[in-house]
């Protein structure tokens, strides 16, 4: 079960990749409204992209990032049904991971 | 987790801008390489810090090479899409920076050599900015700026 996903579409030799993830990327400066308590900070600090295995782009993030964050990049050489895998890390040391093909 | 000898190899090898031969040359499993998260320059609360930590240097020519696609008013400063493209070659980073923010450092990303020069993710801003998208491109540091206005913060509580 993940909650990446990815899209990956082919146009001449370029590979486009647009992922969603789902992630609170709370940036340890915002109050709860009730408390009046900081929320810890919990974000998404690095994610990495893979196409066959080789790492095409690394992204490392602070908390500026986007709730729930969108990522897009583009590559040259991907061929149709190759696999592309996304993983992210937060500052909690969870991850995630998911693959998908290009279509 | 914290391993000198590791982190050595990995910081040569990225200077060397040559991780997929450390991998080929089975120097490296794929799980090494994940570089360490730069803590120093993403706590930075000035630019000119976060880009010396991030990226090596704190000067950048400007160059309308890069295109910055981003609201000219952002409604909600929460979800501020941003698109960096360039024509630069020998592009190996892109940064994205929202001057006025606590941390002003956003993301950084670092591309293999397949990667094309384009990124595009949504960023929180706290007031009306400049969005900066900084590029390393064969050794040097380009920037260009976009100003963006904010209507509601995104970073406060």
């Amino acid at each position: 079960m993940s909650d990446i996903k990815i899209r990956a579409k082919l146009s001449g030799d370029e590979t486009t990749v647009k992922c969603l993830m789902s992630h609170p990327m709370e940036t340890g400066l915002r109050k709860d409204s009730k408390t009046g308590e900081k929320i810890p900070a919990h974000f998404i600090q690095e994610v990495v992209c893979k196409h066959k295995d080789q790492i095409v782009m690394t992204a490392s993030w602070s908390g500026g990032v986007s709730k729930n964050p969108y990522l897009s990049f583009k590559f040259k050489g991907g061929a149709a049904g190759d696999p592309i895998e996304i993983t992210w890390t937060d500052n909690k040391g969870e991850s995630q991971s998911a693959t998908e093909n290009i279509a | 987790m914290i391993d000198a000898k590791r982190r050595t190899l990995l910081k040569g090898s990225i200077t060397a801008g040559s991780v997929g031969v450390a991998i080929g040359a089975g120097l490296l499993t794929p799980q090494l390489v994940l570089a360490e998260w730069n803590e120093s320059a993403f706590k930075a609360k000035d630019i000119p810090t976060a880009l010396t930590d991030l990226l090596g240097g704190d000067s950048a020519e400007t160059s309308d090479k890069i295109k910055i696609k981003a609201p000219d008013i952002a409604e909600n400063g929460a979800v501020v899409p941003v698109t960096v493209e360039t024509d630069l070659e020998g592009v190996t980073s892109i940064a994205i920076i929202a001057s006025k923010n606590q941390t002003p450092l956003i993301a950084g990303f670092d591309l293999g050599e397949s990667a094309l020069p384009f990124v595009s993710t949504r960023i929180k801003m706290a007031e009306t900015a400049d969005v900066v998208a900084v590029v390393k491109a064969g050794g040097k540091l380009y920037q260009n700026a976009k100003s963006v206005k904010v209507t509601i913060g995104g970073c406060g509580g």
